[in-house]
């Protein structure tokens, strides 16, 4: 059990009495990092979350969105790093059911997974591989098997995550407004645990993620059952139709000590429970293990005696588990009985609200000198080290991944993984975009600037199919907050996104804190992973194929930006230099640019620039459409650099425009009357990716070639070592 | 005309099915639970997709147990048109309504892609729409979807022309590429690929006129038995 003394004393003046053993256990999971927030909570209140989309409501644990017509989207994102790097096959799983059930508590039907993935150096590291496979196996079969798709994501490697592993999932539900669960109860109403049954899997789950990985605890690792978490959602979506949940709470972290205390406390009632009606997978249970047993595929629902019987009807033909455990109170207290005898009675707002803190902050030193550029050997070859980038294992092709992910199923999925963003149509001819990133090496470089970069990333990403961001996710991933350099790295990245989101007034919905994201080796580096909504009302620019002699408009202005991009770290080996940095005004000059461009209809595609710079985004290009380009690198605007910045440099706000040459007056026109940097730089065409300076060619691939290594590397990688 | 969609826990393209064959078809649907009987006078029945018993023991095996299944023997006896979609399909294998064996694909992954079908048998109610060897662009999206059966029963599947599908490349290791067989009567289809994901023009990037040959197919052939 990890309560500090302070903490301990602080409980016993609050409650009077030392506490129980079962008062220790639900106390320590409640207040612990992963439960309570303590540390983060006080700064994260600056996040800017009304919108006039937002719909706020209590006890919601995902963020809700008005997307016209009488419909909302749901929306959350949640890690499992801890359990991810102990057991990857199970841990990834059950961080996608866990996020999954966030979604079904809002009364809303899930309906798109995303994941993100970070893990060490595979191609070092045997670990890493084993992590990074076993993981993906974990996402694709719990997210196969709910029919839910798991539609986008990214992957990720860095020395950083050695012996470790980020597995964050967000996911996306959509339902009626008048469906939305309206948390409420009184006095009397019955509280039903519903799903699969308690076992001692997952005890002190909350707690083991809220130190560093020290140790392999297996016990603190939840066992996945999709096939259950199927059967719940499809029974709980009928009780909702049926009208018979008052209330509902996921069981996550702190298993029934964090769902039991926190709808009391945000209901403002109490609750009084029996230990010895919870259905459990083993005999013999003692009250803590039940209390804090994080067993997976759980929900708690607060019903009527009058609505109980139809909801049994319901769980009995699911075959689900459905135990009324305990009843309302209006006293506000956690009442734990086993039969007569009573284990625990804690005031509700003790157990729900840890005492926050104002952790101190420091710049950290390395900050200081890690602007400063090293003298770099020259490229001898550019075509070489092109190649070796697109068989690189962040910026080769991810499908190996997600073509084990089904991101077809639901009939939703309009744009696929692989596209800048994913979209999905919706029941009133509207679609969605989402995209998730991170970048942590920018982050690195420029904690405040490379968290602006993930979020702006993701913004265009979904400006990219004609979409307009309503919302974002947060998920916040760094080590031990007691350290004070790492704290002022979480500061100033939150920060930043604040900054970012009251600019471009995106709201946040909905999002996650890890800290402690630590091995003996070391903290992580700052790891913020944002997710974008986007919103279609007409409909989505889908890529049409291009063909020859269509042009290459590039929008945004290439800057001397190297640091932490892929051609430093992965050709170089060089960990610095100047992050790049987002200009809010041109970002949103630009955005409003390309949807203004997908508007009128004058663009083949858009595609976003980011890792691996201009050089890589354009050969994405010409690989997906399997033509050839011919692009001088004089005309790329940009201040005077030289090849390897305008190449590789990672600036942000870039865009590829490509459309047929009919269009090009029309686009220029726009363009010049928006007063965006533009060029046109080239022509598709022919069986090769050229990039010319002055009359010299530097830079000369085949497609062909080029795809093939970039489509079956990482594979390669993953089965072959 | 009624079409009956047979529902087992753990079925997850029910609600896809009926969408198609309700929004696009313009066809009269109902869902069927798997305990409950189906009623004498349907036209049609189809199996959809998932992962019935979240695919323990084998896919499609327990639910091959289902007491619904009996109604579906006896129907599939009378000659009604009967498809089995992806998990449909395991559960008409496992059921012996079907000959052959899904087996782990070649990869031991699970597999979404989009592939290209040629069909092989234009007399069923699911293809009469189809020229022999036509090619049908749609996806697949299966961990257990390798085709197998011994030499001598596809000896007996070609004489018998219950081949219905067969890939136009190498997918997953299938016996002789198949991707669909038919019984010996023609009336009972299971397919792997997902015909229902690939009719409507904005989820099917490539083209989705030959997937709705599939469903336009079964409603010539209700059409002419009604």
């Amino acid at each position: 059990m990890s309560l500090e003394p302070q903490e301990l004393s602080e409980l016993k003046s609050k409650i009077g009495r030392d506490p129980t053993s079962t008062e220790l256990h639900i106390i320590a999971a409640e207040w612990s990092e992963h439960c309570s927030y303590k540390s983060s909570k006080k700064h994260l209140k600056m996040l800017p979350m009304k919108g006039p989309l937002v719909i706020n409501e209590k006890g919601y644990d995902s963020g809700v969105l008005d997307v016209g017509d009488g419909y909302v989207v749901t929306a959350h994102i949640e890690s499992h790093n801890h359990p991810s790097a102990v057991e990857p096959y199970g841990g990834a799983a059950t961080g996608v059911g866990g996020v999954i059930r966030d979604i079904l508590s809002a009364g809303t039907r899930p309906i798109a997974i995303f994941d993100g993935l970070r893990f060490g150096n595979i191609e070092k590291d045997q670990q890493a591989r084993w992590l990074f496979k076993n993981a993906v196996t974990g996402i694709a079969d719990y997210g196969n098997c709910l029919g839910i798709p798991t539609i986008g994501g990214e992957v990720e490697f860095d020395d950083c995550y050695q012996n470790y592993a980020l597995v964050d999932v967000a996911a996306v539900g959509f339902g009626r407004k008048e469906n939305l669960i309206k948390n409420h109860a009184q006095k009397d109403d019955l509280v039903v645990l519903l799903g699969g049954s308690t076992g001692r899997d997952g005890i002190g789950g909350s707690q083991f993620a809220s130190d560093s990985l020290e140790s392999e605890d297996r016990s603190a690792v939840q066992i996945p059952d999709p096939f259950i978490e199927k059967l719940i959602i499809e029974a709980i979506l009928e009780a909702r139709n049926h009208k018979l949940i008052h209330a509902m709470k996921d069981l996550g972290g702190g298993g029934l000590s964090c769902a039991v205390s926190e709808t009391a406390e945000a209901l403002e009632i109490g609750i009084e429970m029996d230990v010895d009606k919870v259905h459990t997978r083993e005999s013999n249970m003692h009250p803590d293990e039940i209390m804090v047993s994080e067993s997976q595929e759980r929900m708690l629902i607060v019903t009527n005696k009058t609505k109980l019987k139809k909801l049994q009807e319901i769980c009995k033909k699911f075959r689900i588990g459905c135990s009324v455990i305990g009843h309302v109170k209006s006293d506000n207290q956690m009442h734990v009985k086993k039969g007569k005898k009573t284990f625990a009675n804690l005031p509700t707002d003790v157990v729900a609200n840890a005492t926050l803190l104002d952790l101190p902050s420091k710049k950290p030193a390395y900050l200081e000198t890690i602007q400063k550029e090293k003298k770099l050997k020259p490229i001898s070859n550019y075509s070489k080290t092109m190649m070796t980038l697109l068989a690189s294992p962040n910026i080769a092709s991810k499908i190996w991944v997600y073509g084990q992910y089904d991101h077809e199923v639901g009939i939703r999925t309009v744009l696929k993984p692989g596209a800048d963003a994913s979209v999905l149509r919706l029941d009133n001819g509207k679609f969605l975009s989402a995209k998730i990133d991170g970048n942590p090496k920018q982050c690195y470089v420029n904690p405040r600037e490379g968290a602006i970069g993930c979020f702006e990333e993701a913004c265009r990403n979904v400006v990219c199919t004609g979409a307009k961001p309503i919302g974002m996710l947060d998920h916040l991933q760094f080590g031990n907050p007691k350290d004070p350099e790492i704290f002022w790295t979480f500061l100033e990245s939150l920060k930043g996104l604040t900054d970012f989101a009251k600019y471009f007034e995106i709201p946040c919905v909905g999002g996650k804190v890890s800290l402690h994201n630590e091995t003996p080796a070391g903290s992580i580096k700052p790891t913020p992973v944002i997710g974008v909504l986007g919103l279609i009302d007409k409909k989505p620019l889908v890529p049409q194929k291009i063909t020859e002699s269509d042009c290459l408009v590039i929008l945004g202005d290439t800057k001397d930006e190297m640091g932490g991009s892929e051609y430093f770290e992965y050709i170089h080996k060089f960990i610095g230099g100047r992050c790049p940095s987002v200009d809010f005004a041109e970002s949103k000059k630009n955005m409003k640019t390309v949807l203004d461009s997908i508007e009128n209809l004058l663009l083949k595609s858009v595609h976003d620039c980011s890792k691996g710079g201009l050089a890589v985004a354009v050969s994405e290009l010409c690989m997906t459409n399997q033509i050839g380009c011919n692009i001088s690198l004089d005309k790329i605007p940009c201040e005077k650099l030289d090849v390897d910045r305008i190449l590789f440099s990672e600036t942000h706000s870039r865009y590829l425009m490509t459309l047929d040459k009919k269009n090009l007056k029309k686009l220029e026109t726009l363009l010049k009357k928006n007063k965006v940097s533009f060029q046109l730089v080239g022509h598709f065409g022919g069986d090769k990716i050229q990039f010319n300076d002055g009359k010299k060619t530097i830079i000369d691939l085949r497609v062909d070639k080029a795809q093939k290594t970039w489509l079956n590397s990482l594979r390669d990688l993953v089965l072959h070592g | 005309m009624k079409v009956g969609i047979v529902v087992f826990p753990g079925s997850n393209c029910d609600r896809d099915m009926y969408h198609v064959l309700t929004d696009v078809f313009n066809l009269d649907a109902q869902y069927y639970w798997h305990e409950k009987t189906l009623p004498k006078n349907i036209d049609a029945v189809i199996l959809p997709g998932g992962f019935s018993y979240g695919d323990r023991l084998r896919a499609g095996v327990i639910a091959a147990h289902s007491p619904i299944i009996k109604d579906i023997q006896k129907i599939a006896n009378k000659g009604i048109p009967i498809l089995g979609v992806c998990n449909g399909f395991q559960i008409l294998v496992e059921s012996g309504l079907l000959p052959g064996v899904l087996l782990k694909n070649e990869s031991l992954n699970f597999m979404c892609e989009w592939t290209n079908l040629i069909v092989e048998n234009n007399k069923t109610p699911f293809t009469n729409q189809f020229k022999l060897n036509e090619k049908i662009p749609i996806p697949i999206a299966n961990g257990e979807g390798r085709y197998y059966v011994d030499d001598e029963t596809l000896k007996q599947l070609k004489k018998k022309n219950q081949i219905v599908f067969r890939y136009s490349q190498v997918v997953n290791g299938s016996s002789n590429r198949i991707a669909g067989v038919c019984n010996e009567d023609g009336n009972v289809v299971g397919m792997m690929p997902h015909p229902e994901r690939a009719v409507e023009s904005e989820i099917n990037p490539i083209d989705n006129k030959p997937s709705s040959l599939i469903f336009e197919s079964l409603l010539v052939k209700m059409g002419a038995s009604n």
